[in-house]
């Protein structure tokens, strides 16, 4: 199987792209959506014709100094700010609307403390560690017969590494296109873990068959053929949930865009992983360890 | 044979009924699709609808932290189940279907782990400064008496007086006099001995009025009060404002009293509202404040649905031009999955959002997996030469392991996402959950049941074709 047989190009791909995934996610950090610093946002329609942006822009800066402004497409405006009270909320309004002089509909409004942002934001973290943590200890326990020749334990461990290279990726390229980080971002990437580990099981479970069925001596050789055997399914796979995400791109509502874009890179990713990364991992795991015998 | 044959028709015709369920209970699409009227049972199926989510159905959403430091700590969750009772009674003044009022702990993992939080979730509400106003106002009731004459009177007038003198020159002239009221002294009945008011009309003149019941220990003072001011005058106070001053025609000892103000229906109603909620027992902050306007939810709601159909046919022509048979028995599982979900987001129900939405489209991904998995193995069978049944039973046999292991991995991601997360995530973590369970059902029970079914045992080139994959020959 080439896969296994080239494995060590693979890696070097993997750990590049793992590298460049780190260092965006330093070098350009995440654009934090309000719901994970505090902030507000406001999304108001113009009923008539929108004012000049210009004059909008300066009559806001005058109260709100860290505002942000920007238009939506042809009679709206959008607006960020440090999280308001009820009272600024609509002294915002009022200048938006020049005091009722040019008639607007709020369509949406948005406001959270920076208590709670910071709370969501542990929270994100403490969930994507646990939902690791719970995975790894499952495929260690669904593996628990398969102790030979390396134990249950390294599968999961394989599985973390494989997890954790499939989620700094997309995040990088997230981090690099400067996309909004929110809890959709969160529950994308959690979503990343749920795909890829299915995935990552069923190529295992292959291998775990094969060792039981001795369909040869070599562990290389039944990785190779479980890739092999389970190549088209996981191909399939993903492309029928990668087309189910590029129609939620496409088509689907403008707050889930950023979610299929980073889902659909992550998918793409987990399955590259399965089959160039993880799997051939086991491998090379073997070899160290028949090597330190 | 028969036997599954008979299973597989139930399974169809039960599809089918729930696939009219859901149609008929969204009875604006059934219109829409096929005209008319529901001719069956339209009262029952009325009462199931989708639950929409605030992000989806427009309206707003409230987070308020709750003052705790002056109450004692024995206290805290009374309190705070008095502050939900109070809000809930303020929101319902709003009449909104199904408002939702329920507290909130900080979480540890955020280090915020002793604040208490109070959510009230207003569908289709957005207009929220005046939310914001009614939820957080304190209104105080108070009853006063007519103040004797005498020296104390004539201070408080004249204090009156050189104030209203002074601001003439500008001068101004205070006194502590002016705290109070000339006319009327306060009394120890409050609004914090009312029992219950509720609005009430006139016999004669139709016109609304509000009753007030006191509690025992109230109505004991409103009778010794009322007792020593016969053929005098009770002012009744709201909110430091006078509303009405009646004259005491006699003793009242039932504890019950009227305001007849020159009130409209509607403002009785919303006093007797403000009255029964009375004042908050824990002060509360507003802490985050989201508002989601209709248009914009029903265009997030129109663009999933959209999605979801596109995504889902794509699927469906894939299945069957790669698959085949097993393709198109899939199509016909995966059908009745989406159906079943469906089904369950009416009935038990759970509020959609746009993420729940999202984990549900992701449990199709999965739920074509394990037919992907299945006509794979089905197919390893078929190349080693095994028959056409004993494939599609060893195919399933071997694929199942795979299924289970990986929808267990999903399953446990969903319960510690469903643990941790905030509540967006939460709501991925149900549909998610939900629809890797239904899948695995799916799968297993209406996969399996009709392919058996199809009752092909024999090797033909012909069934060999169909139950083979891909563009290539075999």
């Amino acid at each position: 199987m080439f896969i296994v047989n080239y494995r060590k190009i693979f890696f070097t791909i993997s750990t590049v792209l793992v590298v460049l995934g780190i260092f965006s996610m330093f070098y350009f950090g995440f654009n934090a959506g309000i719901d994970f610093k505090g902030g507000a946002i406001i999304e108001v329609v113009y009923t008539n014709a929108r004012p000049d942006i210009l004059l909008i822009t300066d009559s806001v800066k005058k109260e709100f100094s860290d505002a942000h402004i920007q238009t939506v497409e042809d009679d709206g405006v959008f607006v960020r700010t440090r999280d308001l009270t009820d009272a600024e909320h609509t002294k915002l309004l009022n200048i938006i609307s020049f005091d009722g002089k040019n008639q607007i509909t709020e369509k949406r409004f948005n406001s959270i403390g920076p208590t709670i942002g910071k709370e969501l934001r542990s929270k994100a973290w403490y969930a994507i560690i646990a939902v690791i943590l719970g995975i790894v200890l499952f495929i260690a326990f669904a593996f628990r017969r398969v102790a030979k020749p390396i134990s249950s334990w390294k599968y999961g461990l394989i599985t973390t590494l494989a997890l954790v290279h499939d989620i700094i990726i997309p995040a990088g390229i997230f981090a690099y296109l400067g996309k909004e980080v929110n809890s959709l971002f969160v529950v994308a990437l959690l979503s990343i873990l749920g795909i890829s580990v299915h995935d990552k099981i069923v190529v295992f479970d292959r291998v775990r068959e094969n060792l039981k069925l001795k369909i040869s001596n070599s562990f290389e050789e039944i990785v190779g053929k479980s890739l092999e055997q389970t190549f088209t399914r996981s191909v399939n796979t993903s492309l029928t949930i990668l087309v189910v995400l590029f129609a939620l791109w496409y088509a689907g509502p403008a707050t889930t865009k950023d979610f299929a874009l980073l889902l659909f890179t992550g998918v793409f990713i987990g399955t590259y992983s399965s089959v160039f990364f993880a799997t051939p991992l086991l491998v090379t795991l073997e070899r160290w360890q028949s090597k330190n015998k | 044979m028969l036997k599954h044959r008979l299973f597989a028709g139930t399974v169809l015709v039960l599809g089918i009924l729930v696939a009219y369920f859901v149609y008929a209970s969204e009875s604006k699409i059934y219109e829409k699709l096929f005209g008319g009227k529901i001719p069956y049972g339209r009262d029952i199926l009325a009462k199931f609808p989708f639950k929409l989510g605030l992000d989806l159905s427009g309206g707003s959403h409230l987070v308020y932290r709750a003052d705790l430091s002056q109450i004692k700590s024995g206290d805290t969750s009374d309190s705070l189940e008095a502050l939900r009772d109070v809000i809930e009674r303020r929101v319902n003044l709003f009449g909104v279907a199904e408002p939702i009022v329920q507290l909130e702990q900080g979480s540890i993992a955020g280090g915020t782990g002793n604040e208490q939080r109070l959510v009230v979730e207003l569908p289709g509400v957005t207009n929220v400064q005046e939310a914001i106003k009614t939820i957080g106002q304190t209104p105080t009731l108070e009853f006063k008496t007519e103040r004797p004459a005498g020296k104390e009177k004539d201070d408080i007038i004249k204090a009156y007086e050189d104030y209203q003198k002074s601001l003439k020159t500008g001068n101004l002239v205070f006194s502590p006099l002016l705290a109070q009221d000339p006319y009327f002294i306060d009394t120890p009945l409050t609004g914090r001995f009312l029992d219950h008011s509720l609005v009430e009309f006139d016999s004669t003149t139709r016109e609304p009025k509000v009753s007030l019941v006191f509690n025992a220990e109230g109505a004991k003072i409103f009778a010794e009060m009322t007792k020593v001011n016969v053929n005098k005058q009770i002012a009744i106070y709201l909110d430091r404002s006078a509303i009405t001053a009646p004259v005491v025609r006699e003793e009242i000892k039932d504890g019950k009293a009227v305001i007849s103000g020159n009130f409209t229906p509607q403002e009785a109603k919303l006093l007797v509202g403000r009255l029964n909620s009375g004042a908050l027992p824990v002060p509360i902050t507003l802490v985050s404040t989201q508002v989601i306007g209709a248009p914009l939810g029903e265009k997030a709601l129109r663009d999933g649905v959209y999605a979801g159909i596109i995504g889902l046919l794509a699927i469906a022509i894939f299945l069957v031009v790669w698959y085949r048979l097993p393709g198109v028995i899939a199509v016909v599982a995966l059908s009745i999955y989406v159906m079943i979900m469906l089904l369950v987001f009416k009935l038990i129900p759970i509020t959609l959002t746009a993420a729940g939405i999202a984990g549900f489209i992701l449990s199709i991904g999965m739920a074509v997996d394990a037919n992907i998995l299945i006509a794979e193995r089905t197919k390893e069978e078929l190349r080693q030469g095994k028959d056409i049944s004993t494939s599609i039973n060893e195919g399933f046999s071997r694929a199942w392991l795979s299924i289970r292991d990986s929808n267990i991995s999903s399953i446990i991601t969903g319960i510690i996402l469903f643990w941790f997360g905030s509540s967006l995530i939460e709501g991925f973590a149900l549909t998610f959950v939900l629809g890797v369970l239904v899948s695995m059902f799916s799968a297993i029970t209406v996969t399996r049941t009709f392919l058996k079914s199809l009752g092909i045992t024999s090797r033909t080139r012909l069934t060999a074709f169909l139950f083979s994959s891909g563009f290539h020959k075999n």
